[in-house]
């Protein structure tokens, strides 16, 4: 088998087994991206050199038999917004177009443990405010299946490079489907933990309250195994939870008997395509047949998602984009007039259309007598989107649906019209206010043969049943 | 002047804590260092880094609060507020607007007719220092020191309740010595540990609605407030007496020009676009909690006076003057505890340390001698070891340095001569050499002893006992 091709787990054993090494691996990755990125653009950076560095010396510690774990030496991609200390890190925007970070977050140190060789950072949508990858401002990732179609986003890169074996998995952020929608569109698998399960400690902010590192990987086995890697209870990060159940690998087996899933009619309803609503039946027809109880109810509030969301990450994103001002590193305007006009004209060149639009909207709905109407009314509705789920998990172990109402578009298609694109985030975005874990596999294609997405939706800390149905249903596919 | 005018006063006033590390970081808060060393990826607001509350802030915040007299809020958050400047590296400061850690207080204090009033608090919220701007004239930009970015404050926000610039320093004496006794603060008005802004209108006498009010900015020292409140209250005045209207702005007054100018009015107020920090969890504050900080309260100075007045034989002003700075207390009854008598511990404070500390310009905070050193020095002079003057000088080292008593008086030689038969060697040729003086005192000029007495004591280099001196010469002559 060729090394592109394989999985995590099984190239991992392969090291150990020393029918190859870690650097082979790199190299042979290295080469794939070498051939096929200009094709797709999936990469900002790639750190040759460094991935040769890291390879051979995880090698050594896998020879000595110091890491043994299933990703030891396997050849990791990065999204953009993720620090990585003396490796430019941009978030796909010219604002940060030479920004080396001092520091490496908490969740690739945690790779790094587990003998993780970081090849480069992953294209995505600015600062993760997009659905498509075409808001980079390094030009857009197309989509490796098809590439007149866009691969999705923001994680668009991570997931296309998973797709085109230019990496063997990779690591992305979802803050309203991030992960899940472009894994979709690329057909691999990515996952969504529950809020607080991976340190957010070197994730670039977008919408802090509702953003998450989670896995693009090429199937279910690897993706509990690089979640099991991430996870972590990190001091630094005052959301960061602890959990004692983070063994997630043990969660892959093929049982889903007694399993109760609920599909919401919400999730069904006007808008979805065809091809993806019968491709989402069928998966729930093969968990059913393997046991599981499979019913249909009414979720409710689910057109109330985006707009709740759109208010809340844009609020917090206005915030959280203020660092970005061209005075202690980044973009800084030629000529300027004073600091104030200063930062006007860094912000203003620094930062592209879809990041403005949201900063604007984040800075109205904060802004003093529109707080009460739009952001507090937001967090209000966030807070019924939760109780709407508690009453759901009350009934089902599992909910299931689409990821997206449609496969991936076209390129050029969705930017001319934000509004439609925010829509396509229907059944993404509620799992984020809720703080869910969600997990997108790959259940077939349409006619053109773009892939199409399955989504399941835990509880609170539920990644466990989350993988055991994924694992079954891919088992079973 | 035709009417009669009423001065309303409010303070804001700002405490740095005297925590060893930041408010959302590990960094040191010490003073003095080279800039930018005691900085980190939180404090300088690099991309991806996130705050994590130091609890000895919160501890102290409540202990301040249950001093003042103030219900603690029990659910308490940290909001971002949000405004562009350099000092500032997140361009958002991290504070508390909607529900801050103290509410509803209040402390009494002494007024100018001897009567006693309460100046109520509204509240008592944390937040975090900004950094330092330094402007270089010569290379025309200005430079920024991180090091003071997210040292914790506590703003105590008053009523409107003072009425005059006594009160305003009694209410800032008050919670000086409050927050001073609980060691949460040195409480340095000119080295910014403690400033001030003063919100000042003037109404006439019996009106029952507010003036207009300015605030005032930049005032480092009592005198500086007082004579700020003595200027802006005739300033407003004449205003309203020419006719004209007090313009709601904020003022910086110059303390060497003792005036005072516009920085920016109402009208230029940005909207600081608060909204609940979404990286920081709420705080809860336990009843367990609370009463663990009720219970470390320590004794204030109220207390102190009267314990002192109980248990030691000291004039009521020693003990004003020893109970208004907390390290004196702390000093007093340290050495007290060593077997000290009080009369003795309280004379060398009101005497040789308080005028050292005049002509030094020492803080008490700063005294350098150990309690130990000053018993040892107590003991040396109680057992006429050493004279008075001696002692004086043996003190100024220890102000100094803090030197051993004992050991500088025996490597310096200062012990007194108990030797009588050097000592009457010593008279015997003070005698001979000194005829006329000799004449003079058998001629029943009494005085004249005292010159013997001077020569004696110079002979000896001060290392005898001045009465031993005197009663061997009468003995003598």
């Amino acid at each position: 088998m060729n090394i592109v091709d394989m999985t995590a787990t099984q190239l991992a054993a392969a090291i150990r087994a020393g029918k190859t090494t870690a650097v082979e691996a790199t190299e042979a990755v290295l080469a794939q991206i070498e051939k096929e990125d200009k094709k797709y653009n999936c990469y900002v950076t790639v750190d040759a050199d460094g991935a040769f560095t890291q390879a051979k010396k995880v090698q050594e510690r896998i020879e000595a038999g110091e890491l043994t774990g299933p990703l030891a030496g396997v050849p990791v991609a990065v999204k953009d917004n993720i620090c990585t200390e003396g490796l430019l890190t941009t978030c796909s925007s010219k604002i940060l177009h030479n920004f080396v970070p001092t520091y490496t977050a908490e969740a690739v140190l945690n790779l790094q443990k587990a003998g993780a060789v970081i090849l480069g950072k992953t294209n995505m949508d600015e600062f993760a405010m997009g659905s498509t990858t075409e808001t980079s401002a390094y030009g857009p990732t197309k989509n490796p299946r098809n590439t007149e179609h866009v691969p999705g986003g923001s994680s668009g890169g991570s997931a296309a490079a998973v797709a085109a074996g230019e990496c063997i998995y990779a690591i992305g952020s979802d803050t309203g489907g991030s992960i899940r929608q472009p894994a979709s569109y690329c057909g691999v698998v990515g996952m969504k933990p529950t809020y607080g399960t991976v340190s957010r400690y070197g994730l670039i902010a977008y919408g802090s309250s509702l953003d998450q590192i989670g896995p693009l990987t090429k199937d279910v086995t690897d993706c509990a195994a690089v979640l099991e890697a991430l996870a972590s209870h990190d001091l630094k990060d005052s959301t960061s939870v602890s959990r004692e159940d983070t063994d997630f690998t043990a969660a892959l087996a093929e049982d889903v008997k007694g399993l109760r899933i609920g599909i919401p009619n919400d999730y069904l309803g006007e808008g979805l395509d065809d091809e993806v609503r019968a491709a989402v039946l069928r998966a729930a027809d093969v968990l059913e047949n393997k046991g599981a109880v499979v019913e249909r109810f009414d979720l409710s509030l689910v057109e109330y998602a985006i707009p709740a969301y759109y208010t809340i990450a844009a609020a917090e994103a206005s915030s959280n984009l203020e660092r970005f001002d061209g005075i202690k590193y980044g973009y800084r305007t030629e000529e300027y007039a004073g600091l104030h006009n200063m930062y006007k004209k860094s912000r203003s060149e620094g930062f592209g259309e879809e990041v403005k639009r949201r900063i604007m909207l984040g800075s109205f709905v904060l802004s003093s007598g529109y707080y009460d109407a739009y952001y507090l009314k937001a967090l209000k509705v966030k807070a019924l989107i939760k109780k709407a789920f508690d009453a759901a998990f009350a009934k089902y172990d599992l909910i299931l649906g689409p990821v997206a109402p449609t496969t991936a578009p076209k390129l050029g298609e969705s930017l001319a019209d934000p509004i439609k694109m925010y829509l396509g985030d229907i059944y993404t975005i509620a799992v984020n206010l809720a703080g869910l874990p969600g997990i997108s596999v790959p259940c077939g294609q349409d006619s053109k043969g773009l892939p199409i997405g399955l989504q399941l939706i835990g509880d609170c800390f539920q990644e466990k049943k989350l993988l055991r149905a994924a694992y079954t249903y891919e088992q079973n596919e | 002047m035709s009417k009669q005018y009423e001065t309303v006063i409010g303070l804001e006033v700002h405490v740095e804590l005297a925590t060893k590390t930041k408010i959302f970081c590990g960094c040191s808060t010490a003073f003095g260092a080279k800039p930018n060393t005691q900085t980190c990826p939180v404090c300088t607001g690099m991309p991806g880094s996130l705050p994590v509350l130091n609890k000895q802030v919160l501890e102290y915040a409540i202990a301040v609060g249950l001093a003042t007299n103030c219900e603690i809020t029990r659910y308490a958050k940290f909001d971002r507020k949000n405004y562009f400047y350099p000092d500032n590296p997140q361009n958002y400061q991290i504070s508390q607007l909607y529900l801050p850690i103290c509410r509803n207080g209040g402390v009494e204090i002494e007024t100018e007719q001897g009567g006693k009033k309460t100046v109520g608090i509204h509240e008592i919220h944390m937040e975090e220092d900004a950094g330092k701007l330094i402007h270089d004239e010569w290379e025309d930009c200005s430079l920024v020191d991180y090091n003071r970015s997210g040292v914790p404050l506590i703003e105590i926000v008053s009523e409107p309740d003072m009425r005059s610039a006594e009160e305003v320093i009694a209410y800032l004496e008050k919670l000086r010595l409050l927050i001073q006794y609980l060691g949460a603060s040195d409480c340095k008005l000119q080295e910014g540990s403690m400033r001030a802004d003063v919100n000042l209108s003037v109404r006439e006498a019996g009106a029952e609605k507010f003036g207009t009010r300015t605030e005032m900015k930049n005032l480092n020292s009592f005198r500086a407030i007082t004579r700020a409140i003595e200027g802006e209250a005739e300033r407003q005045i004449d205003l309203i007496e020419a006719g004209e209207s007090v313009v709601q702005e904020t003022r910086r007054w110059d303390d060497a020009k003792g005036e005072s100018y516009a920085m920016r009015s109402k009208e230029d107020a940005q909207d600081y676009r608060y909204f609940p920090d979404p990286d920081l969890t709420p705080v809860n504050v336990s009843g367990e909690m609370l009463e663990e900080i009720r219970a470390k309260q320590p004794e204030f100075r109220t207390e102190k006076m009267a314990r002192y007045r109980e248990e030691f034989d000291i004039p009521d002003y020693d003990i004003e003057i020893i109970t208004g700075e907390k390290a004196l207390a702390d000093l007093f009854e340290a050495t007290v505890a060593l077997g000290a008598q009080p009369k003795k511990v309280s004379n060398w404070i009101m005497g040789e340390t308080l005028r050292l500390m005049k002509e030094r310009e020492t803080d008490a905070s700063d005294l350098r001698f150990s309690p130990e050193n000053l018993a040892k020095l107590i003991a040396l002079t109680d057992t006429k070891q050493i004279n008075s003057s001696v002692a004086k000088e043996v003190f100024e080292a220890m102000f100094e340095e803090n030197v051993d008593p004992e050991q500088y008086v025996e490597e310096k030689g200062l012990k007194t001569v108990n030797d009588e038969g050097a000592l009457k060697k010593t008279i015997e040729e003070v005698i001979a050499a000194n005829p006329q003086s000799v004449e003079d005192y058998r001629n029943g000029k009494e005085k004249a002893i005292g010159f013997l007495v001077g020569q004696t004591m110079k002979a000896m280099k001060g290392k005898a006992d001045p009465g031993a001196v005197n009663r061997m010469l009468k003995e003598l002559l």
